[in-house]
């Protein structure tokens, strides 16, 4: 078997290829992004798939819903945060069903590295009502993929993988299996089963609810849900998931006896394998990367009478951030690690920061300025490198919630009698989920500032196409309806402060809808033109 | 064997193509490897660190437990300091001594190389002045790298042919450069180690 180094982002990227992928989409987010990277990769040299970004991750959930009803294979890939904006069709195509294989495939961001919070998507999973992988590493993640294509198109509904950062950001060698072909025929969809009138919604439903069984009956199965016994020691039993499994084997090496455990990689909950391992210890302790998903389950409300259940809502591990071996091992009860000590010395901190030369730099310069006529003003702002003009030397924004809130929370503040209420958006973000607030905002000329920061990519993820940048999207804004005579165009430039200072400030002082778009490229993109 | 490896430095200093030539490296060497790196938002000029794990049998945790590692290798002096909770007693440091300062409250960098030089095994370089020797101040991380391979357990000829690879692309000049930083670095280790 072939050999070849990946990240588990582009384990699952090339499994998907292997399974006889038709076509891959997603929108850029850490920390899956690396998915649709490589699959671009792939394409590009010569592989006869498609592999495209899409405007946002409710777009790319319904194009991968197309190619599933065409009966071809698909897969849709974004961070946990991205989930919420597919939420709609995510959940509704488990009532469709899938035609052809249909992936979803989830990276969560436990310890929030790069993201505003960790939310755990196998609940999304099991609120779906779907099957969902959660590979331990990256041999798993590239045989579930390829497996859950399979699964799809034999249950006939989607399936998850869900990743978390340590996996999707760690390389390893995998072994790759020869790959399949694409489902070669355009196999419709019945309309009884896509179309989500109420006679056919509740058919399909039941029928969702009817096939639980048959997935419970392939989870418990499943060799991906492994049950090791020690029936020389009753003490204690784990239950352990996805890549916590590696945590645990790395340190149980540690006791004088590895404790039984079952290893969850696969859901819905494999219940009588949990059975068997509860029955026989008498204490049990959970480890999963994430929520206490799997822990409440086990504990319901009244608890397993004579048992003791540890994990993380006992405080035996944390409740928020990553795990880490050093958790695990004090879960378990081994002695603490430590190595060198620095002493007296005081690290300084070195959060990240806009790179020098950076266009929004500029932009938050002259916006702070402007702003010093205004005493009741309020900045609301969104998420990308210009979310760090929050912090020192700018100071610059007062909010970042989730991807064109600053544009919804701006009309929301002026309308509560913020003045001047400002909404400060990057162009891919804009694009992404700016746009429809926008609209509200033309139809009811709100007193609000809008700054659209045109740097042409989505930078902080790698540089991504942006879908709304240039001219085009000047032609965006006329079309939406926004006052000509107040939609400016500013170069971020240290040359251009007075003058980018006083058009703000106009724009600042009319009582009405106002868009300045700042333009000026990434540095970090422009280099990268420039070297190769 | 089991090598555990620190890999430290700020966004933007090139921590993960050292990462990829010793990836690449151990496999061709016949070992097991894990590398969990850092993408995203700390690579704007933030502390980025990497885990890389070595070893002869099959490995588990993506992450090396504290108090395990074998080296920590920084490309710079600040960040060497923020991952000594990591290292073994008897760890290798390996350090660049050249400071990145984006941060007001950089500490006096005397300060830094004595808090370094507390550890039992450690090799400062002067990553900065033999980057621009081999021709190209971006290579520090290349002087780095062959700096600590003086400890690695990887065979020198197939962290060389990865520099190789590394920098294909980008013409044989650059490789070259990458090539003398390497040995510069090699050879300024050999000398005070
Ligand atoms: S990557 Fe681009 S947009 Fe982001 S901080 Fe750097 S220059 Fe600014």
């Amino acid at each position: 078997m072939k050999k070849v180094v990946l990240l588990g982002d582009e384990a699952v990227a090339l499994a998907a290829v292997h399974a006889g992928l038709t076509a891959g989409y997603s929108y850029p987010g850490t920390p899956a992004s690396e998915i649709m990277e490589y699959l671009i990769r792939i394409s590009e040299g010569g592989k006869k798939f498609i592999a495209k970004w899409c405007v946002n991750e409710k777009v790319a959930c319904e194009e991968a819903l197309g190619v599933s009803f065409a009966g071809k294979r698909a897969m849709v890939s974004f961070k946990h945060v991205g989930l919420n904006v597919a939420a709609d069709p995510f959940i509704n195509s488990a009532i469709t069903g899938a035609n052809g294989g249909l992936v979803v495939v989830v990276a969560d961001d436990p310890g929030m590295h790069s993201s505003q919070d960790e939310q755990d998507s196998r609940y999304y999973a099991d609120f779906a009502r779907i099957l969902c992988f959660e590979p331990s590493n990256h041999q798993e993640a590239y045989d579930m993929t390829r497996e859950a294509f399979d699964l799809s198109e034999r249950f006939g509904i989607p399936v998850m993988i869900r990743l978390v950062t340590r996996l999707a950001h760690s390389r390893s060698s995998v072994a790759v299996r020869e790959p399949r072909e694409q489902n070669h025929k355009l196999e419709y969809g019945r309309w009884e089963d896509w179309t989500l009138l109420p006679v056919n919604a509740r058919r399909r439903f039941r029928i969702l609810l009817d096939r639980q069984k048959e997935l419970k009956d392939y989870a418990e199965s499943c060799p991906y849900n492994h049950l090791s016994l020690n029936q020389a020691d009753h003490r204690l039993g784990v239950v352990v998931s996805g890549i916590a499994y590696n945590y645990f084997r790395e340190v149980a090496k540690g006791l004088s006896s590895e404790p039984s455990y079952l290893k969850i990689s696969t859901y819905p909950f494999p219940e009588n394998k949990l059975r068997q391992l509860i029955g026989q210890a008498d204490e049990i302790l959970v480890i999963e990367e994430g929520y206490p998903f799997i822990e409440r389950f086990i504990r319901g409300v009244m608890g397993i009478p004579g048992k003791k259940i540890r994990g993380k809502l006992d405080g035996s591990l944390p409740l928020t951030g990553e795990l880490t071996p050093d958790a695990v091992a004090k879960a378990l009860g081994l002695p603490k690690k430590t190595g060198l000590k620095i002493g007296e010395f005081r690290l300084a901190g070195r959060p990240p920061q806009l790179c020098v030369g950076c266009p929004h730099a500029d932009t938050f310069k002259a916006l702070n300025e402007a702003l010093k006529d205004f005493p009741g003003s309020n900045v609301f702002s969104d998420i990308g490198c210009y979310t760090l003009g929050a912090l020192p030397p700018y100071n610059a924004i007062k909010t970042c919630v989730c991807m064109g809130a600053s544009v919804s929370m701006a009309k929301g503040g002026a309308e509560a009698g913020i003045y001047p209420s400002v909404a400060v958006i990057g162009d891919s973000t804009f694009a992404h989920s700016g746009i429809t607030p926008l609209l509200d905002a033309v139809y009811s000329n709100t007193d609000m500032t809008v700054i659209i920061l045109d740097n042409g990519t989505v930078a902080m993820t790698g540089g991504q196409p942006s879908y709304g940048t240039g001219e085009p999207l000047v032609r965006l804004l006329e079309g939406l309806g926004v006052d000509k005579n107040h939609l400016k165009i500013i170069i971020p430039l240290p040359k251009n402060h007075q003058q980018n200072v006083s058009i703000i400030r106009d724009e600042l002082a009319y009582h009405g809808l106002s868009v300045i778009v700042a333009r000026r490229e990434c540095i970090q993109i422009l280099g990268e033109k420039k070297r190769s | 064997m089991k090598y555990d490896i620190i890999l430290a430095g700020v966004g933007g200093q090139g921590i993960l193509s050292i990462a990829f030539v010793i990836d690449n490296a151990a496999l061709e060497d016949g070992l097991f490897f894990k590398q969990a790196e850092v993408h995203g938002m700390s690579q704007r000029g933030g502390a980025v660190q990497s885990h890389l794990r070595l070893s002869s049998a099959e490995i588990f945790s993506d992450l090396i437990p504290l108090g395990e590692a074998d080296m920590i290798l920084s490309v710079e002096p600040l960040e060497t300091l923020r991952y000594f909770d990591y290292l073994k007693p008897q760890g290798a440091v390996v350090s660049s001594c050249t400071p990145y300062v984006n941060i007001p409250d950089y500490p006096p960098v005397e300060d830094i190389y004595r808090e370094i030089k507390k550890a039992p095994v450690h090799v400062l370089i002067d990553a900065e002045k033999l980057a621009k020797e081999a021709g190209s101040l971006r290579a520090q991380n290349m002087v780095m790298l062959g700096a600590a391979s003086v400890f690695l357990p990887l065979k020198e000829e197939h962290l060389r042919k990865y520099i190789g690879v590394l920098f294909q692309s980008r013409g044989e000049q650059i490789v070259q450069t990458n090539l003398k930083a390497f040995d510069l670095g090699r050879q300024s280790a050999f000398q005070k180690h």
